[in-house]
């Protein structure tokens, strides 16, 4: 069970987080855009073996946050709301 | 020396003290040049080397594989072989595959020891029952053996389950394939390094790719903890580890890796017969030639490079399993571990071209790779000996997200790898 | 006779409380105290079990966790088949049958395997069994698989409790090392755990010698517990670390024996010292598996332990210095001993009574059920009836490798040792590779050391101090005889050797080609043999072979401690109604719906079930029906970007709709499938509620939240899920206003102050109630939204006063054939994982929505572009024919084989309309309404024609009748 700080509520469980993408991919919008930034805003992923930025929601609170972490020793590196305040 | 297996021939090493058989791959220094690469030493970049020099007659092939051989997926799988798939591109890829399987211990002369003991998908509901309706009749339609069980035929395969009126998740019925079993992870991988191997490819362990050489905009070669080899043609069969190559290689892929674990009980005499999927309670599981009862379930839900089991999930498996069958509450819980699958959006794999000209891609197998090991290997071998798609590779390319194209079994039938 | 229990002493045993359980059908006597183990040596039955490959007869080697051998099946309610009889304490009345034996261990049918061996080596199966086929064979070996059986008639005697567990400072072992770290972390303020797989605390100082402190160990031990005890500590026996998990979760399994199931901990300390101990080896000769073979170090425990002498004529053989007091207390209790020590020099002082034979191995044992005597390997034969031996120690350090500790050779000790720190863990104690107690409470001061300062001190060993001097003795290629390496898998030498032939040189490969190390004791006494040999075969150093993977469980789990409490529907809890006794009293029959508990009819069991819903469904039409909707989404969106949100997060347009209106609309997913479709109410300019669909609600409010955080920013929009905030009931059918102008809902009906698609609000009993009119039968219908626990009275009252109307009650069911005569939806059952809002006829905001949405791009792309898409039709068939079967796939013929175009989603017989009725994606279906298809189900075909979705009221009428 690993432990992830909710910028919000502190240290819980993973049990209580939902993963939702890398952080920083951003949405191209419009009807127009060319296939590939769509494809790639959809479907391509960084999958780093390593520190990671990513987006995640906890389903307790609600709350969408970014978490940098490592995904081979799973090291939580920090915590960020999308607004900016660090988890405690 | 002894170079064919057989009855007649383990008869006689037994006479001679089993001191006459040969390795059963060679393990020689890697080459500065091959025809052909291919990363990775699982069952799909063993089996893709075994088809290039079977099928192509290209044998001027390395296999570079960073740890052993079939110790990445293939060899931490629960093995379940099957080929009820519900779109037609995925009905030629497994079917071929299935197919292979069938013929496979007798073209390799290893005994893969494939177990038709057959498969149920359990439906827990009349919505469910309607799906698996739905299921059955298109892979008919597309020529694959499966039948819709009653709850009665499911009492007739898996006795032991759990039909009391109370279950959780009772049973109204479920997909049948009779054909469906399981096979013996280790020998797939072996079975296919030895004959490729006879055939003239080298299998080279403990040979890591740590880069890719490109000049004039292609692939020309790969550098790895072995020093420089070089090929026109390079595969990639890395799994879960397929996003750290192609960031080297300058592309991404819609791949997220995940764990996915598996476990066993401690060895008992038979007690279950078939491979029994439960959507409900989240679990498939089946009985090894061993003993073992062998316990799959779902993905971790944190995405990980960590090869390793964790207990919530562990957890809630084990709950599923118990709900499925309570007298395995008798048993205790021998050996627990995971893989790192690579996961694809529409759980299909991605088999083709990649962004970097002369290298080809074979991955995106997520939970369901081992299965089709004969036909990614047939696919990749095809690749690389041509440069191009067959009709049964073509579905599988990575083009389809820009295309819109998806191949997603989940979404079409409920039922994922 | 060999083996016996001496007249006196055995400090775990307790006389006065004498046992009898049984043994493959024999009754055997024990005390209170006893395992299993130590009665069956008491009474001195040698086999107690089969390997699983030959059938080799096997004796007890050990004393505890590392046990190859000794399973045995438990029956009765507490039934766990393969349970070591070493760890097992004996109980009265106990039923235990040795395993993979017929009819018993000492007569087992298949022992004639044996013989033969030779031509079935390790993996001997993938290289036979191919012709004719596999098929042929596999019944036969499969039927011959496994060690012991399942219980078919046990029922679960109840579930097993899990505990979540903070402490300061975990200690794994309760040996001198744990005890000392426990106390001297406890005397540094810190809260410690201490736990132990055995029953009683002390760990090797249970049966080694030692003073500490000046006093003789037993009172040290009492001692400590007492600080620790009255120190509000918390001292676990019985119960064993299987595995140490992410962020240093540890895994714990307490054991009972009280009738309870064990207990699953899940314990996060903030340090973990691990006084885990060490295994004794093996050492190689042939016929080193015969009953009657043991570790040295267990022999010595069941003497002290257990008064059990193991033999009388005992050959005691050793590479280290472990085993001479052994030797000597086995002298010392009546043995005749010869000591066999590898060794010529630096070797201890003989002990009394013991003769010594130094600078020898044992060559081989000899003995068809049980050891009879011995050879050396300068040819001497000896006489025994039991072989004792020492190979060294293996420190256990499973689970520090499982927390990714990397492993350190030693020469010196000839076993890994931990190798460089992992933060949060210490390794103290043998399991660290030290051997004097001095050493061991050298580690316990280094392990603390970093948790600050304590105010106890430390223990110091006053007496004689344990010495190792051990040289390697590891099994050597070429050796003669069959010598074991792992015993319950029988793997040999020559199995080794084989697999170092094949080219299975790597650790791992080795393992899964021999099976070495993968039986139930998961390699303990056996891998580092193993891979010793496989150093010595290749010509590598044993670290240059390297291990392989340590992987929880350290020793098997129970099943059911990992399920805990997660059983029937704490395994996957389902949502219900506010109302569900109130519908249970009228006859509902519940089904589960998505994850929700609803009725599905009102009475109607069995056969009755379709005339029961038949009805529910005919009636609704005639007059009026009630409906408990309340699993209905109810999700406000606040604020004020709140109808660009909406705008963004719909397919459709919403915000043009009025305050006080709904619009019905589809939700899509960013790769433009249809994700949920329902009504949008606008309470006011700034405030909507999403009505989803029941089994989407949760996934609905996530992606609300998402897209607000992510593009709205939290100040613009507040998202509130208010689903089981509110009951929703609803009136529906021509009569639907008539009756509940019955009632005082605190505000006019009139279809001009309350027109379809609005919403108006009320008051009933003094309760805010919002109703909204939108139909999901295509009849005139109210949804009256009231608090949920307010919900009740108003329920009574709609049915008190439905009698005069002949209303009617319905279940989900019947709304299901209503909402399908109208051609109404049911996203995932009417759709699938592929479809879009163009596929379902909604093309006007794909062509014409000038703004962006959820999904929008996704609608452009090749796929979403072709022609021969499925789309939703109806199909119809003649009125004398059953329904369609839901899953029957619309087929076409081409090329000489059949395809799927498409398959039929809901089918039902319409009572209203005397006809059935079915919804149905099919290829181009939208441009071929009038068209005759052949329609197959399990192989048999049948026609329908295809029409437009809606069978019934096409024109509406009925909405405002
Ligand atoms: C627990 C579990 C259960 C599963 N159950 C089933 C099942 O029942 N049925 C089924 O069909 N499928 C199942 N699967 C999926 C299946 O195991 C995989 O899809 C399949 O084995 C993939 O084979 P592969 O050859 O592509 O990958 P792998 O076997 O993982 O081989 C990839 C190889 O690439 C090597 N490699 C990686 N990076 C490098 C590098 N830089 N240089 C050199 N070599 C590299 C790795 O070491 C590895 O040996 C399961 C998977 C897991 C984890
Ligand atoms: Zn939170």
């Amino acid at each position: 069970m690993q432990l992830f700080p909710c910028p919000f509520c502190g240290p819980r469980d993973e049990t209580e987080f939902h993963y939702g993408g890398d952080a920083g991919n951003a949405r191209p919008d419009g009807a127009e855009v060319p296939i590939e930034s769509w494809t790639n805003y959809l479907y391509l992923r960084s999958n780093p073996k390593g520190t990671a930025r990513e987006i995640w929601v906890h389903m307790s609170c609600g709350e969408f946050f970014v978490m940098e972490r490592d995904t081979v020793t799973h090291k939580v590196l920090s915590s960020t709301a999308l607004g900016g305040e660090h988890a405690a | 020396m002894t170079r064919r297996y057989s009855a007649l021939s383990l008869f006689k090493e037994g006479l001679a003290g089993q001191t006459g058989w040969k390795q059963a791959w060679r393990s020689p220094e890697p080459k500065p040049t091959y025809d052909a690469i291919i990363i990775g030493g699982g069952g799909h970049g063993l089996a893709t080397a075994y088809y290039l020099a079977k099928n192509h007659g290209i044998t001027r092939v390395a296999v570079l594989e960073k740890g052993w051989i079939g110790g990445g997926n293939t060899g931490r799988n629960t093995t379940v072989v099957r080929s009820n798939y519900y779109y037609p591109e995925s009905v030629e890829l497994y079917g071929l595959a299935h197919r292979l399987y069938e013929g496979l211990s007798k073209d390799l002369n290893y005994n893969v020891m494939l177990s038709q003991r057959g498969m149920v998908n359990l439906c827990h509901s009349t919505a469910e029952m309607e799906i698996g309706a739905r299921t059955v009749n298109a892979m008919q339609l597309n020529g694959i053996d499966a039948e819709l069980f009653s709850s009665e035929d499911v009492r007739r395969v898996a006795p032991i389950y759990n039909f009391s009126p109370d279950a959780r998740f009772p049973v109204f019925g479920g997909i049948w394939q009779g054909r469906a079993g399981t096979a013996r992870h280790d020998a797939v991988a072996w079975g296919y390094a030895r004959a490729a191997s006879r055939l003239g490819v080298d299998i080279i362990q403990n040979c890591e790719i740590t880069d890719f050489i490109v000049e004039g905009g292609r692939c020309r070669g790969v550098q790895t903890t072995r020093g420089a080899i070089r090929a026109e043609r390079i595969g990639m069969a890395v799994a879960g580890h397929s996003s750290v190559l192609a960031t080297k290689a300058g592309f991404r892929l819609p791949i997220n890796s995940y764990a996915l674990q598996a476990c066993v009980s401690e060895p008992v005499k038979p007690i279950l017969d078939t491979v029994v999927l439960s959507p409900g309670c989240g679990v498939y599981v089946s009985q090894s030639d061993k003993g073992e009862i062998v316990i799959g379930g779902g993905l971790d839900r944190v995405p990980s490079y960590a090869q390793r089991g964790n207990l919530p999930k562990l957890e809630t498996v084990i709950a599923g399993l118990l709900e499925m069958f309570p007298i395995f509450g008798q048993l205790k819980l021998m050996r627990q571990w995971a893989g790192i699958v690579d996961v694809v959006p529409d759980s299909s794999p991605i088999i083709g071209p990649s962004p970097l000209p002369n290298l080809f891609l074979n991955c995106g197998w997520g939970t369901g790779g081992f299965k089709a090991i004969p036909s990614g290997g047939t696919l990749l071998a095809n690749l690389l000996a041509t440069g191009k798609h067959n009709d049964i590779s073509r579905p599988f390319d990575l083009d389809r997200f820009a295309s819109g194209r998806l191949i997603d079994e989940a979404a079409g039938s409920g039922i994922a790898h | 006779m060999s083996a016996a229990r001496l007249a006196t002493g055995g400090s775990a045993i307790d006389r006065s409380r004498p046992i009898r359980f049984s043994f493959d059908g024999a009754s055997v006597d024990g005390f209170a105290g006893d395992t299993i183990a130590s009665a069956l040596l008491a009474n001195d039955i040698a086999v107690v079990g089969r390997s699983f490959k030959y059938h080799r007869p096997r004796g007890i080697w050990g004393a505890g966790v590392e046990e190859p051998n000794a399973l045995v099946d438990i029956g009765g309610p507490q039934a766990s088949p393969n349970t070591r009889a070493t760890t097992e304490p004996a109980r009265d009345g106990l039923v235990a049958k040795s395993v993979n034996a017929m009819p018993n261990a000492l007569s087992d049918r298949n022992a004639f395997l044996d013989r033969f061996a030779r031509f079935i080596p390790a993996a001997f199966y993938y290289k036979t069994f191919m012709w004719p086929d596999w098929h042929m064979f596999e019944p036969r070996i499969r039927a011959m698989a496994g060690l012991g059986k399942v219980d078919t008639d046990w029922t679960s005697p109840g579930t097993a409790d899990q505990v979540n567990h903070h402490c300061d400072v975990l200690v794994v072992g309760a040996g001198p090392a744990g005890l000392a770290t426990a106390r001297m972390a406890a005397g540094a303020g810190l809260s410690v755990t201490l736990v132990d797989d055995q029953r009683e605390p002390g760990g090797s100082l249970g049966h080694r010698a030692g003073e500490i402190d000046g006093k003789p160990v037993a009172m040290w031990i009492e001692e400590t517990v007492a600080v620790l005890t009255a120190g509000g500590h918390l001292i676990l026996p019985s119960t064993t670390a299987f595995g140490i998990y992410d962020h240093d979760l540890v895994g714990l399994n307490q054991r009972h024996f009280d009738g309870r199931r064990d207990t699953l901990w899940r314990v996060r300390p903030r340090h973990i010292v691990l006084a885990t101990g060490a295994i004794e080896r093996p050492l190689p000769f042939a016929n080193n598996d015969l009953p009657g073979v043991l570790s040295a170090d267990a022999a010595l425990a069941y003497l002290r332990r257990h008064a059990v002498l193991v033999g009388r004529r005992v050959v005691v053989a050793t590479n280290n210095d472990s085993a001479y007091e052994v030797a000597a207390a086995l002298a010392e209790a009546g043995a005749d001993v010869t000591l066999v020590d590898i060794r010529r020099d630096g070797i201890p002082e003989t002990p009394a009574k013991v003769r010594l034979v130094k600078g020898r191995a044992l060559a081989a044992a000899m003995g068809r059920l049980r050891v009879e005597g011995v050879t050396l390997d300068d040819g001497t034969r000896l006489d025994a009836d039991c072989v004792l031996v020492s190979g060294g120690w293996t420190p256990t350090i499973h689970l520090f490798g499982q927390a990714k500790g990397k492993l350190a050779w030693s020469g010196a000790r000839a076993a890994f040792l931990p190798g460089d720190p992992v933060d949060g863990i210490s390794v103290a104690g043998a399991a660290a590779g030290s051997v004097s107690l001095s050493e061991v409470f050298a580690d316990a001061r280094t392990a603390v050391a970093p948790l600050g300062p304590t105010t106890a001190a430390l223990p110091r060993s006053t007496g004689p101090e344990a010495t190792g001097g051990i040289v390697a003795a590891w099994p050597v290629p070429g050796s003669k005889g069959r010598i074991w390496i792992d015993y319950q898998n029988d793997v040999t030498v020559k199995d080794v050797e084989l697999a170092a032939r094949e080219n299975f040189v790597s650790v791992e490969h080795l393992k899964r080609y021999t099976t070495l190390g993968m039986a139930t004791d998961q390699g303990k006494t056996s891998n580092l043999p193993g891979l010793a040999l496989m150093a010595g075969i290749t010509g590598r150093t044993v670290p240059e072979v390297g291990t392989t993977t340590y992987r929880p469980p350290f020793t098997p789990v129970p099943l059911a401690s990992f399920a805990g409490a997660r059983v029937g529907e704490l395994m996957a809890p389902v949502r219900r109604l506010p109302l569900e006794s109130v519908h249970r009293e009228s006859g509902a029959i519940f089904q589960e719906y998505g994850g929700w508990l609803r009725p599905a009819h009102y009475g109607g069991r069995g056969a009755d079930t379709d005339r029961a819903i038949q009805d529910e469904a005919l009636r609704a039409r005639r007059s009026v029906a009630l409906f408990d909707g309340s699993t209905l989404g109810k999700i406000e969106v606040i604020g004020p970007k709140a109808a660009a949100f909406v705008d963004f997060l719909y397919y459709n347009t919403m915000s043009t709709l009025k305050p006080g209106r709904c619009r019905y609309g589809f939700m899509l997913s960013e790769n433009g499938v249809v994700f949920d479709d329902g009504v949008l109410v606008r309470l006011d300019e700034h405030r909507f509620v999403v009505s989803c669909s029941s089994s989407h609600v949760a996934a609905v409010h996530a992606r609300l939240e998402e897209w607000r955080q992510d593009r709205f920013g939290r100040d613009a929009v507040y998202i509130h899920n208010a689903t089981s905030d509110m009951a929703t009931l609803t009136v529906s059918g021509p009569n639907a206003r008539k009756l509940l102008e019955t009632i005082d809902l605190g505000r006019s009906l009139d279809d001009a102050d309350l027109p379809h698609m609005a919403i108006g609000h009320g008051s009933y009993g003094g309760d805010a109630v919002r109703i909204a009119r939108v139909s999901f039968t295509g009849d005139r219908s109210y949804e009256i939204s009231i608090p949920a626990d307010r919900a009740e009275p108003l329920w009574a009252h709609l049915r008190q006063a439905g009698q005069a109307f002949d209303a009617v009650v319905i279940g989900l069911e019947a709304l299901m054939i209503l909402r399908a005569e109208k051609g109404f939806i049911v996203i995932g059952k009417d759709t699938d994982g592929t479809t879009l809002p163009h596929d379902l006829g909604s093309e006007g905001p794909r062509t014409k929505r000038q703004t962006e949405y959820v999904g929008r791009r996704s609608l452009f792309t090749e796929e979403a572009s072709r022609g021969d898409r499925l789309q939703l039709v109806g199909l119809t068939v003649p009125s004398g024919e059953a329904p369609l079967p839901t899953g029957a796939h619309g087929i076409k013929r081409e090329s000489g084989r059949l395809h799927s175009q498409g398959f039929v989603t809901s089918s039902y017989r319409s009572p209203t309309l005397g006809r059935p009725i079915a919804l149905a994606l099919i290829e181009r279906g939208a441009a071929r309404h009038g068209e005759t298809i052949e329609v197959q189900h399990l192989g048999k075909v049948r026609t329908a024609t295809i029409a437009a979705p809606c069978a019934f009221d096409p024109a509406g009428d009925r909405l405002h009748a």
